[in-house]
């Protein structure tokens, strides 16, 4: 799978001079270079370091020293008076106790499954069509992107109003039709499906333009062997398109379980969580122990479950993306 | 892709015929019609509705153009939700974010592929294994490491460092730049060198002059990311005053009327959506790396 990668190494036509194209392919022979013998041990260690230690110092208090820090606190009560003291599982006992949690990974898992049954679906079917098309490619490209430019709060807050029971834009669409209006996020029912719809219209242009991507990569001459062979089109696509780039596509999935699984800003800025907790998701429930009742050693504990579950995905995802030359 | 036709799922012969064609042109008709509705529709509305009053924007069956087209609304909501203040706070956080961002993770990765020190590779794994992280997980411990950074003892809440110095512990920037420069021979720097070119020389004069779309790259999606942020800006600037166009449009949501909250919607998107226009290539380039980095 090393195509992608081609696609940023060297991007065609980025208005660099034509020798800079090049680059890659003087990679190969290069790469085992005999650079260690040329200078010497100590001293280029040293020069390394120097280059490295401003992103050693931002790792280890941004990022590595919080990572140990934040299993600790999944076992402490903080409350920056006194020193932090242990209490073993008791963060977590709260949280099995809170009636809350549970509500929150059943709404979290719902918003990710909409979001695989609708957002993962839309966006490949959109490609397959696009890619098709041989007429205003440059403009469907520009416009499926467009809402992923847009910041995430104004999308939020945009579609809140088009959501608006009473004088929203959708709702004054159905009864100008004649059709009874809906209560999109002021019901239980339809909560979770109105924040899954603004998360799929905000970001299925990035999963299209990838999906449109891989599908340029798939050789014609497959799709003519299969014509010849007798296939029609629901078994060339079945055959052929789908096979050739079920990598890309098990890496969106992946990266869409992710993604969704730590959803916040819609429901945060949409709903609160409401109505009736149908859209407090873990990572709104996490926000609330941390920031609201400023009970860090618990919302630690959470954030140690969402890791815990959220880490095998992107173990799997990193093993698939990562390529052995890398480290 | 290119420029020529290439074969596809749809075989060349089915849209030769007159049925084919007619078909073809109804799904495009289609298409274009859902995309426009979809997604043109929804930001032109919100462009125009700006400028609509209250009543107007709430009539059934709903309008697209404004009674009058007057940009006063954009004016008034400049000055209503002192947006220049939230616009000047957004720059210095993104544009900050950016430089430093390139000031840390460019000499990292130069380091990490070009000068290669001992135990380089497990410092490189140690950065990787960050990636495996949800941002979400590091939520609490980061805000605490931000209230109290370890070994100085400053409290950076508020300040803008609290968003600059996270934004440049990005593993997967330094990923990327490092796959970048791994592919720029050694030969070029070792001939650098016997000239007498230090290692900074080398850095300056060779290796970022040829990886000037890799830079465009990096350089495009942090300040995108910054602008766009709301999470963690809305945690650690808790001060209206420095707070960003994201975290202050998201605050004034309640008490402000529709329609000088959809201008202040749009001006808050302007700029990355002209950022968008004018960095297209760049952009969908590094669109495929951020998805696939394989």
């Amino acid at each position: 799978m090393n195509a992608p990668s081609g696609s940023l190494t060297a991007p065609k036509g980025t208005g660099t001079k034509p020798g800079h194209r090049h680059a890659p392919n003087w990679a190969e022979s290069t790469r085992t270079s005999h650079r260690r013998k040329i200078r010497g041990g100590g001293r280029a260690n040293l020069t390394a370091y120097g280059f490295l230690c401003a992103a050693l110092v931002c790792f280890a208090l941004f990022s590595w020293y919080p990572i140990v820090r934040g299993v600790l606190l999944s076992f402490q009560q903080v409350n920056f008076v006194t020193d932090p003291v242990w209490v073993g599982w008791q963060n977590f006992q709260t949280l099995f106790a809170d009636p809350l949690f549970l509500t929150a990974w059943r709404n979290t898992l719902l918003f990710t499954g909409l979001a695989l049954v609708i957002g993962f679906a839309i966006p490949f079917a959109v490609a397959i069509v696009l890619n098709e098309l041989r007429h205003a490619k440059a403009y469907f490209r520009m416009v499926v992107y467009l809402p992923v430019m847009l910041p995430p709060v104004v999308v939020a807050i945009l579609w809140k109003w088009f959501y608006d029971p009473g004088p929203g834009l959708f709702n004054s669409l159905l009864r100008s039709v004649g059709l009874p209006p809906l209560s999109w996020l002021n019901s239980t029912d339809t909560s979770m499906l109105s924040l899954v719809l603004v998360a799929t219209w905000a970001s299925m242009g990035s999963a299209t333009l990838i999906y449109l991507a891989a599908l340029s990569t798939i050789p014609g001459e497959l799709y003519e062997a299969a014509e010849l062979d007798g296939a029609n089109l629901w078994q060339r696509l079945r055959h052929v398109t789908i096979p050739q780039i079920r990598f890309v596509l098990l890496i969106m999935m992946l990266m869409q379980v992710i993604a969704t699984m730590q959803v916040f800003t819609e429901p945060y800025v949409m709903t609160g969580g409401g109505p009736e907790d149908s859209t407090v998701t873990v990572l709104l429930l996490l926000y609330r122990y941390a920031f609201t009742y400023n009970d860090f050693g618990t919302a630690s504990a959470l954030s140690l479950l969402l890791f815990l579950l959220l880490g095998v995905f992107s173990a799997i995802y990193l093993r698939l993306t990562r390529t052995r030359d890398d480290l | 892709m290119a420029d020529r036709p290439v074969r596809t799922l749809l075989s060349p012969w089915t849209l030769r015929s007159a049925k084919g064609r007619a078909g073809y042109w109804l799904v495009f008709a289609l298409v274009f019609v859902l995309f426009t509705v979809a997604f043109v529709i929804p930001l032109l509305w919100m462009l125009l509705g700006a400028m609509k009053s209250a009543p107007e924007l709430a009539r059934t069956p709903p309008t697209l153009l404004p009674d009058r087209l007057d940009l006063g609304a954009y004016e008034n909501a400049w000055n209503f939700m002192d947006l220049a203040k939230y616009f000047r706070n957004t720059v210095i956080i993104a544009v900050g974010a950016w430089l430093v961002q390139l000031a840390v993770q460019v000499p990292a990765a130069y380091a990490l592929s070009k000068l290669r020190p001992v135990l380089g590779k497990g410092v490189l794994a140690l950065m990787l294994v960050t990636l495996m992280l949800p941002a979400s997980a590091l939520l609490v411990p980061t805000y605490l490491a931000i209230t109290d950074v370890p070994v100085v003892n400053v409290n950076l809440i508020n300040s803008p460092a609290a968003i600059w110095l996270p934004a440049a512990a990005n593993a997967f920037n330094i990923y990327l730049l490092k796959r970048f420069f791994d592919q720029i021979p050694t030969d070029l720097l070792d001939a650098a060198r016997i000239d007498g070119a230090g290692s900074m020389t080398v850095l300056v004069r060779i290796v970022l002059p040829l990886s000037r779309p890799i830079l465009a790259v990096v350089s495009i999606f942090s300040i995108v990311a910054a602008w766009k942020d709301f999470i963690w800006p809305l945690l650690v600037l808790q001060n209206p005053e420095v707070q960003t166009l994201s975290v202050a449009l998201q605050r004034f949501e309640q008490d402000t009327p529709v329609n000088l909250m959809l201008a202040g919607l749009v001006l808050a998107s302007v700029p990355m959506v002209a950022a968008f226009l004018v960095f297209q290539r760049q952009i969908l380039a590094g669109l495929s790396a951020g998805g696939l980095k394989g």
